[in-house]
């Protein structure tokens, strides 16, 4: 494995990670906060990137970023104070329930006005470009900004490997939206109330707050966050009526792995997540290679060659599961939990 | 303590529980009656695949109505089942094993079992909401390992087999539907006394106190993971079943049986039917087909419609549709009924109105979005609507708000006759327990 290589698939994976944790932490705090698992989280997400394509329409993608998460937000917010706050006389269970119904018409009703074919959702002209070019020379490590230098053409033995710029201008948005939610909960007034609410909801209420008012505000705050990374996503991706399953299973998973409500459990277990699977997707060997690394031959007569000769590249799907399943074996309050049950 | 003597010298009369009797006799006679009175071909595939959805609906039920578990991947045991059927039909239509096709279902709740034996362990360590989301994970891990293994899982394309091999035994060779369906009855009425039995045992019992209060159960000692273990296995047997009727039914298997979209509906349609009685299932897995094979030919958006009733559902009637069956036999058992059936009816006349309204609107959304081509035009209900017309979304807009109006004005008075009638229930009552 060379070093380019080796720098780009830690990129990608610290930026597909950041995407993931963006989602995990909305999904975190709500759950932490209201108890209730909001099934429809990675819905958000998509309705995020829908919102915010059919904005970049009419007023260009900058407007689009920063307008779609305020209007998924809304959203959430209003489904909150009107489904949700009705559900939760009844349980856990029932809340649960009206989320799951909840993805299932946002699904629809995405398909009815979108349509269901994939969209085309473009990062903006300015960030289309690679950022910068790591050139491995047979002897020498380069950098390029910008476009690819003429060193690739003409040197022979060059490996060129770009880091597309819309790429590292997602994981910037990222850090600064995660900066800005950290300085919020703990720097602000209302952050304070937020995360008193978390634990001690009963003296907060006869503190004299409103606290079904700072649910509500978790719960769009935490859908907005929700969209702000399927905007990223959506572009960085494909905007398509799949996109919130195939993520949102993989975000549970995260928040399972990381511990039910803890923030660093599920920063660390999506960004870990996230690296995993970038450099799973690159690799080409499968267990049977690393039984023949320590000495023991497979062929396709022994036992079981069907699973051991699946590449790491087709595992690469299944991983978080994988991991899931493991953490919950062996440490069954997750990385960072503090509870179990 | 009694001496013998005494306990010899009282009689205890028992009779037979004619109520149950007629229940049961009533349910068998259903599944026995049915074919013979919707006899096209269509119905009768229909009333297989309610049997089958009638075993998994019920099997799902004993997670969630009976252990308060909520899983968002229980297609994954009766999938399983289904692939593993289908292998073991082929191998013994190969010679490679001896097994008699009215059998293979067992042997798929087997393999179910045994599935939900494994992966139940890790499941079940927890219970609530992080016991969802592990189901969910679990199910995304068992989907897409089935498109990873395509010797075993048949990849797109799926795996084939012929139920109809052998010896014909007494002229059944199962190649007719309804020499299948009665297979299927059978299945399912015994399938459905053993999981109501099971309701019974003391481990059904438990499995009850764990959903309504763990921590006390642990502190009487049990171990709650143990209970809900446990449970999850029959439930994994059960669905194996299923899984193994389903794969006789269709002679095909392919990997979205273990699908998302396939638990989604089990769950879905369980918590319409009623998660609280028994027989709630029974109704959700009725209406499970009925949508899924006639709604579904009838309107593109189905799916809309289902999971607007789905949240309507969970919003003001948790307990699906057999608590408002057993509501409304409790108000008729007062005998007072009658007086509410005015109120159904224009609760009833202005929901339909309200539908109207809105099935209008959405169906030309559809039209619009998916048959631009067919142009504007479009057939709803024998009238031809122009779906860019203005007339037309005037007219539904109209018809909509006006039912919307109605209905509220019908459902606050019935919401305050409905309060008056429980009240006058619960005074009667009183004077009843007065009385004795």
């Amino acid at each position: 494995m060379d070093v380019s290589y080796f720098l780009i698939s830690l990129l990608n994976g610290l930026s597909v990670g950041l995407l993931l944790f963006m989602l995990a932490s909305g999904l975190t705090l709500i759950f932490s906060m209201m108890g209730v698992l909001n099934f429809a989280h990675a819905s958000f997400y998509m309705l995020g990137a829908y919102v915010a394509y059919t904005i970049t329409q009419a007023l260009g993608f900058w407007w689009g970023l920063l307008l779609a998460p305020p209007v998924v937000g809304l959203m959430g917010a209003a489904f909150e104070r009107f489904a949700l706050r009705r559900v939760h006389k009844f349980g856990h269970v029932p809340e649960l329930l009206i989320t799951f119904g909840l993805s299932y018409l946002i699904l629809e009703l995405v398909g009815l006005i979108w349509g269901r074919q994939a969209l085309n959702f473009q990062p903006p002209e300015s960030l289309r470009g690679p950022l910068f070019t790591v050139i491995q020379l047979p002897d020498a490590l380069q950098f390029g900004w910008g476009s690819p230098p003429e060193l690739c053409k003409t040197v022979a033995g060059a490996i060129c490997t770009q880091f597309p710029a819309f790429r590292a201008f997602g994981m910037g948005v990222a850090v600064l939206m995660l900066v800005a939610v950290w300085l919020l909960l703990t720097r602000t007034r209302i952050g304070l109330v937020i995360q008193a609410a978390l634990t001690h909801p009963d003296a907060v209420e006869s503190l004299g707050h409103n606290v079904p008012r700072v649910f509500m505000l978790v719960f769009g705050g935490g859908t907005a966050l929700a969209a702000v990374a399927g905007v990223i996503g959506g572009a960085l991706r494909v905007t398509e009526p799949s996109m919130a399953l195939a993520v949102g299973a993989v975000v549970f998973a995260v928040i399972v792995i990381g511990g039910m409500g803890s923030l660093a459990g599920a920063f660390v277990a999506s960004v870990g997540l996230g690296v995993i699977d970038s450099f799973a997707v690159g690799s080409d060997s499968s267990l049977a290679d690393l039984f023949k690394a320590v000495g023991l031959a497979v062929t396709p007569d022994s036992f079981g060659y069907v699973v051991w000769s699946v590449k790491m590249s087709q595992v690469a799907a299944i991983l978080p599961y994988l991991l899931l399943v493991l953490i919950l074996i062996f440490r069954p309050k997750g990385l960072f939990g503090t509870r179990e049950g | 303590m009694n001496s013998p003597q005494t306990a010899a010298s009282v009689y205890h009369f028992k009779p037979y529980n004619v109520g149950r009797w007629l229940i049961w006799g009533g349910y068998a006679l259903v599944m026995i009656a049915a074919p013979l009175l919707w006899k096209s071909s269509l119905s009768l595939t229909m009333l297989s695949q309610m049997g089958i959805a009638i075993i998994a609906c019920l099997a799902f039920n004993m997670l969630l109505g009976q252990g308060g578990m909520l899983s968002f991947g229980h297609a994954v045991y009766s999938g399983l089942g289904s692939f593993f059927a289908i292998h073991a039909l082929n191998m013994a239509s190969n010679g490679q094993i001896v097994l008699p096709v009215s059998l293979v279902p067992l042997v798929a709740g087997c393999f179910g079992g045994l599935f939900a034996l494994l992966l139940g362990y890790v499941t079940t360590k927890k219970a609530g909401t992080p016991f969802a989301m592990i189901t969910l994970g679990v199910g995304e891990l068992v989907a897409a390992m089935a498109l990873m293994f395509p010797g075993f899982f048949g990849g797109e394309g799926g795996i084939n087999a012929n139920r109809v091999q052998g010896e014909a035994f007494l002229g059944i060779t199962f190649g007719p539907q309804i020499q299948l369906y009665y297979l299927i009855a059978i299945y399912t009425f015994i399938s459905t006394v053993l999981m109501f039995a099971f309701t019974r045992t003391p481990l059904g019992r438990m499995l009850n106190a764990v959903r309504d209060n763990p921590e006390r159960v642990e502190f009487i000692g049990y171990n709650t993971q143990y209970v809900r273990y446990f449970a999850f296995i029959a439930s994994g047997f059960f669905m194996g079943i299923a899984g193994g009727l389903a794969a006789l039914n269709f002679e095909i298997v392919t990997a979205e049986v273990v699908g998302a979209q396939r638990s989604g509906a089990y769950l879905l349609f369980t918590f319409l039917g009623g998660a609280l009685f028994f027989f709630g299932p029974i109704i959700g897995a009725v209406l499970l087909v009925l949508a899924l094979v006639l709604l579904s030919e009838l309107t593109q958006a189905w799916l809309l419609y289902l999971g607007l009733v789905f949240t309507f559902m969970v919003m003001y009637a948790p307990g699906g549709i057999s608590s408002l069956i057993m509501m409304n036999l409790r108000v008729a058992s007062f005998g007072k009924l009658r007086p509410l059936l005015g109120s159904y009816l224009a609760l009833a006349g202005t929901a339909a109105t309200v539908l109207l309204g809105a099935a209008v609107m959405i169906e030309m959304v559809y039209h619009l979005q998916l048959n631009e081509a067919l142009g504007p035009n479009m057939k709803f209900m024998g009238a031809t609507l122009n779906a860019k017309g203005f007339d037309s979304w005037f007219g539904a807009c109209f018809v909509l708000l006006v039912g919307l109006v109605l209905f509220e004005v019908a459902r606050r008075h019935f919401l305050k006759e409905w309060g008056q009638t429980q009240e006058s229930i619960e005074r009667e009552i009183k004077k009843r327990e007065a009385a004795t």
